[in-house]
């Protein structure tokens, strides 16, 4: 690469947990006022490395050099008092604490032991203004958006004079127009010397804004690319390790009769808000309807009044011609709707029962797994022994406890159990959301076999390229409303970003389909 | 079609029992049985609302207030019962919606009030000696909620409040009952009793710390075998070295504040007081300047909402739940001592009766606030003291149901008004590097 001098570089390090070798002889180098992109899939040993480097661990072995010299991290204070800063994928902020607080937590400004809040808010508001960092030093954490929580975390990081900074998936949470804002900021802070490592799933992103990436799979270093001389595809065959198909190879919809039919619905989240405020639609059988839009614009709200888990607060809605307003989520799926939940750990899964148990939830009581009161444990496992084969859930060990398998596998399970019933509708909530390049391609293909079987799907999600690339038709969610919906063949990804950001174009907003 | 589904919606979903509606129903219902019972009494009846107590003759510096009590609670009554009313109804305009909140806000307020004129009907009560009454007793519950708040918001539970000031009451008073034999004057004697009080609470604490900080042992099993534990030595000391003489020993002695303590009537009722009484609100300052205002209850807010950022700041997470066990262990000793030393000066079996389970109930309903917590713990100090004092006016009804009251309405006003109340989110959670 350029001749820049390295501000951070990473000898030899190796790192091992009990039973796992997490990091494995990794070498790299953060060369001043550059880009460093890291890719890899999950558990490819990417945050184990970068906790290291900001402290958290202790390497086994190996090596760090800050500015060439080599240095002792045995805590995030060290790391920050070496000028390293981090964001990390889940912030660590403080919901209710301010802006401020938050920024200042660590090192506060005082004068003895008082906070000095009045000037550590000077010294954000001039961060503010230098970095283009637009952030309201007085507001609650919780009151504000990702998008703003993500600057105070950079906030917080420049707060402690930080000139090498690492971002651990910053744009999984961001809209395409709040990753371009990102990019600008990332510009503006290179421009000023700071250096950063840019961690990410999207290899278009990667290949955007990177000077150099370094690619890791199963703890080592699998190759350094040139991201101008890469593309996605080479990028992410060196992730997998294999070829990856990335475009999905889909043929046009064959819609049917209608499965689902939501009339006016409106729907209140956990504080009793209005969260979802009289959304109708249509599905046909063998569609796929995506529902984009940025995470917490009533989408989880509208999936769990649609599956029954949620009181609905006004309108109605029919599966099949007929009203299941009000059901119970057993009836619900009683009508041969599937469901994979937005938060697996939550809904999707017993994480202390075994993986065959998991697969049966919603159907142990039926006759092909139970007794008179008791379940048939080995029809059970029979069923478990063909699901976990088929869906190539890892490791196929069906006596394992769902909450031990890795993300992507335990989302395989859900995807196995919902999708090896008799399903008319499935309804999919970021079906994807934290899982590598291989799964994601294994699930996107069961959805298209699901619709092509002749099944209506409602997708959900928060990642635009997911719904552009399956969904025939796109409806964007915004404040708890159909803002617009688009046929496949119009949505621009451009619009569909501007429209999920809650610009409406009056010019377009043709009478709803 | 859309107008139809929205009648079937409005039809379904159209009266709700919100909580507002449910203090409105309740109140109501009260405000009736209130004006049918103020019908059955005499309405010649006066209830005389005194502010010091006198000797007969005497010119009183502050008037006494006659209250007709039949005609007080007629109006009460109404006044309840068109608040329940008005708050029925969901007006859809700011105005008539703010002014029937108001009302309900008074009806509230007034409630105390009622409750004292309605008991003492017929006779003379001193307000000077019931506040006063309220505050002495409510002494120990705002300690132990002050205690609470020190180690609750830093992530750790501590249901061990109880058993950390019956420790300080036996030891501080054991203390004091040996000092007595020696040549020390009993000023000092009284001084390292409280002290040595003090420091067994936060030595108690210290083992809850080692037990679900270090060894991340379940914190509501550490502060139970606390609790039991501190029941049984306790109770052996006492056995063993002060039953035999049984004696009781001096109280802490009575101190005035330089220039308030000559103020009239609430000089010598309020500012002529124990020193542990005085110490409540030093407490009080203490813990809210801490906890808001300064760098240490930044970290500690920090450190029972989200451990890991604040580790991730360099906050060193168990150190800052360490010492802020050890001071709530210390504050919860100055409550025990309260008990032994400046309310009683003898040392009884259990004598702290569940104080500190209600000062964690006055931590809860003040919403782990200094400030909420004195104002709870000064709720429930008034319900002791107006037990206290039916008890020897001698009432027609049985004194456990006033005594009951408070509570209730302490429950329904938090229910209704303050409504859920939400911990610090890591409280209870052993902090574990990853």
């Amino acid at each position: 690469m350029s001749g820049a001098p390295p501000a951070l570089e990473v000898r030899g390090i190796t790192k091992r947990f009990p039973g796992v070798l997490a990091n494995d002889n990794i070498n790299l180098t953060l060369r001043k006022g550059q880009v460093l992109g890291l890719l890899g899939e999950n558990g490819a040993g990417k945050s184990t490395l970068m906790n290291m480097i900001y402290g958290l661990y202790k390497p086994d072995e190996g090596e760090i050099l800050v500015n060439g010299a080599p240095v002792e991290i045995a805590g995030p204070k060290d790391a920050i008092g070496l000028g390293i800063g981090m964001v990390h994928q889940h912030f660590q902020l403080v919901d209710v604490l301010t802006v401020t607080e938050n920024v200042m937590l660590g090192n506060e400004a005082v004068s003895g032991p008082f906070l000095r809040r009045d000037k550590a808010r000077r010294e954000i508001q001039a961060l503010s203004g230098e970095y283009g960092l637009d952030v309201d030093p007085d507001a609650l954490i919780s009151d504000l958006p990702v998008g703003v929580q993500q600057r105070v975390e950079i906030i917080k990081a420049l707060y402690r004079h930080a000139d090498i900074l690492i971002l651990d998936e910053p744009t999984a949470v961001l809209t395409p127009q709040e990753t371009r804002g990102l990019f600008k900021i990332m510009r503006a802070l290179l421009d000023k010397g700071v250096s950063i490592i840019f961690i990410s799933h999207k290899l278009k992103e990667v290949l955007e804004i990177c000077d150099d990436v370094v690619v890791l799979r199963r703890g080592a270093v699998a190759g350094q690319a040139d991201p101008r001389e890469s593309t996605e595809q080479s990028l992410a065959s060196l992730m997998v390790g294999r070829d990856v198909i990335l475009e999905i190879d889909k043929s046009a919809a064959k819609p049917g009769d209608e499965i689902l039919n939501v009339v006016n619905l409106s729907v209140r989240d956990d504080r009793g808000l209005p969260a979802v405020e009289g959304v109708s639609l249509g599905l046909q059988r063998g569609e796929i309807l995506g529902i984009a839009g940025v995470q917490g614009n009533g989408q989880t709200e509208l999936v769990e009044a649609l599956t029954g888990m949620r009181a609905i607060d006004g309108g109605r809605f029919f599966i099949k011609g007929s009203e299941v307003t009000g059901a119970s989520p057993r009836s619900v799926t009683e009508m041969g709707v599937g469901h994979v939940p937005e938060d697996r750990q939550r809904d999707g899964l017993v994480a202390s029962f075994t993986v065959m148990h998991n697969l049966v939830l919603c159907s142990y009581y039926r006759e092909a797994f139970s007794r008179a009161i008791v379940v048939d444990d080995r029809a059970i496992a029979d069923n478990a022994r063909q699901l976990v084969e088929q869906y190539d859930v890892r490791p196929p060990i069906i006596n394992n406890i769902a909450g031990g398998l890795s993300g992507g596998n335990q989302q395989k399970v859900i995807v196995a159990r919902e999708f090896s019933r008799d399903v008319d509708l499935l309804i999919a909530s970021q079906p994807t959301r934290g899982l590598d390049v291989g799964s994601i391609e294994f699930i996107h293909r069961q959805i298209l076999r699901m619709r092509d079987a002749g099944a209506g799907i409602l997708l959900v999600s928060s990642e635009l390229d997911e719904v552009l690339s399956l969904a025939d038709r796109v409806a964007v969610m915004f404040e708890g409303e159909i803002i617009d919906i688009f046929d496949i063949d119009d949505a621009d990804r451009d619009t569909v970003g501007l429209r999920m950001a809650g610009v409406r174009d009056e010019t377009q907003m043709v009478g709803a389909s | 079609m859309t107008a139809a589904a929205k009648t079937k919606s409005s039809r379904r979903f159209g009266f709700k029992l919100t909580r507002k509606r449910i203090i409105a129903l309740v109140l109501l219902l009260l405000g009736a049985f209130i004006f049918i019972e103020s019908g059955r009494l005499d309405s010649e009846l006066l209830t005389t609302l005194t502010f010091e107590s006198r000797l007969s003759g005497e010119t009183p510096a502050v008037a006494d207030i006659p209250v007709p009590t039949s005609a007080y609670l007629l109006v009460i009554g109404l006044l309840f019962m068109v608040g329940g009313a008005l708050n029925l109804i969901d007006f859809e305009a700011a105005r008539p919606r703010r002014i029937s909140l108001a009302l309900m806000a008074l009806c509230g307020a007034l409630f105390i009030p009622t409750v004292i004129v309605a008991a003492a009907a017929g006779n003379a009560t001193n307000l000077t000696t019931i506040i006063a009454e309220s505050l002495r007793l409510a002494t120990p519950l705002a300690i132990g909620a002050f205690a609470g708040i020190w180690c609750e918001r830093a992530g750790v539970v501590n249901i061990a409040i109880e058993g950390m000031m019956l420790f300080a009451a036996c030891f501080g008073f054991t203390t004091l009952f040996f000092l007595r034999g020696t040549a020390l004057p009993l000023e000092t004697a009284q001084l390292l009793a409280v002290i040595i009080g003090v420091l067994a609470g936060g030595l108690i604490a210290l083992l809850h710390g080692w037990l679900s900080i270090t060894f991340r042992t379940d914190q509501i099993v550490s502060g139970t075998v606390i609790n039991i534990l501190a029941v049984g030595v306790t109770s052996f000391v006492r056995r063993e070295y002060l039953l035999s003489t049984e004696a009781g020993a001096a109280k802490l002695g009575n101190v005035a504040i330089p220039i308030l303590s000559d103020l009239p009537v609430v000089g010598e009722a309020i500012f002529t007081n124990q020193p542990i009484f005085f110490m409540m609100f030093v407490m009080l300052a203490f813990t809210h300047i801490v906890m808001f205002y300064t760098r240490w209850g930044l970290r500690t807010r920090a450190v029972g909402e989200h451990p890991h950022a604040a580790d991730t700041l360099g906050i060193n997470v168990n150190r800052t739940r360490w010492i802020n066990v050890f001071i709530s262990g210390m504050i919860a000793g100055l409550a025990g001592v309260w008990f032994s030393l400046e309310a009683t000066g003898s040392f009884n079996d259990g004598m702290t009766r569940g104080a500190g389970f209600i000062a964690l109930a006055a931590m809860i309903f003040g919403k782990w606030t200094p400030i909420g917590a004195f104002g709870a713990a000064l709720l429930f100090g008034f319900s002791d003291s107006l037990g206290i004092r039916l008890q020897m006016v001698g009432v027609g009804f049985p004194v456990q149901f006033l005594q009951m009251v408070p509570y209730a309405v302490t429950l329904v006003v938090l229910a209704g008004f303050i409504g859920r109340a939400s911990p610090p989110k890591a409280v209870g959670q052993p902090y574990v590097k990853e």
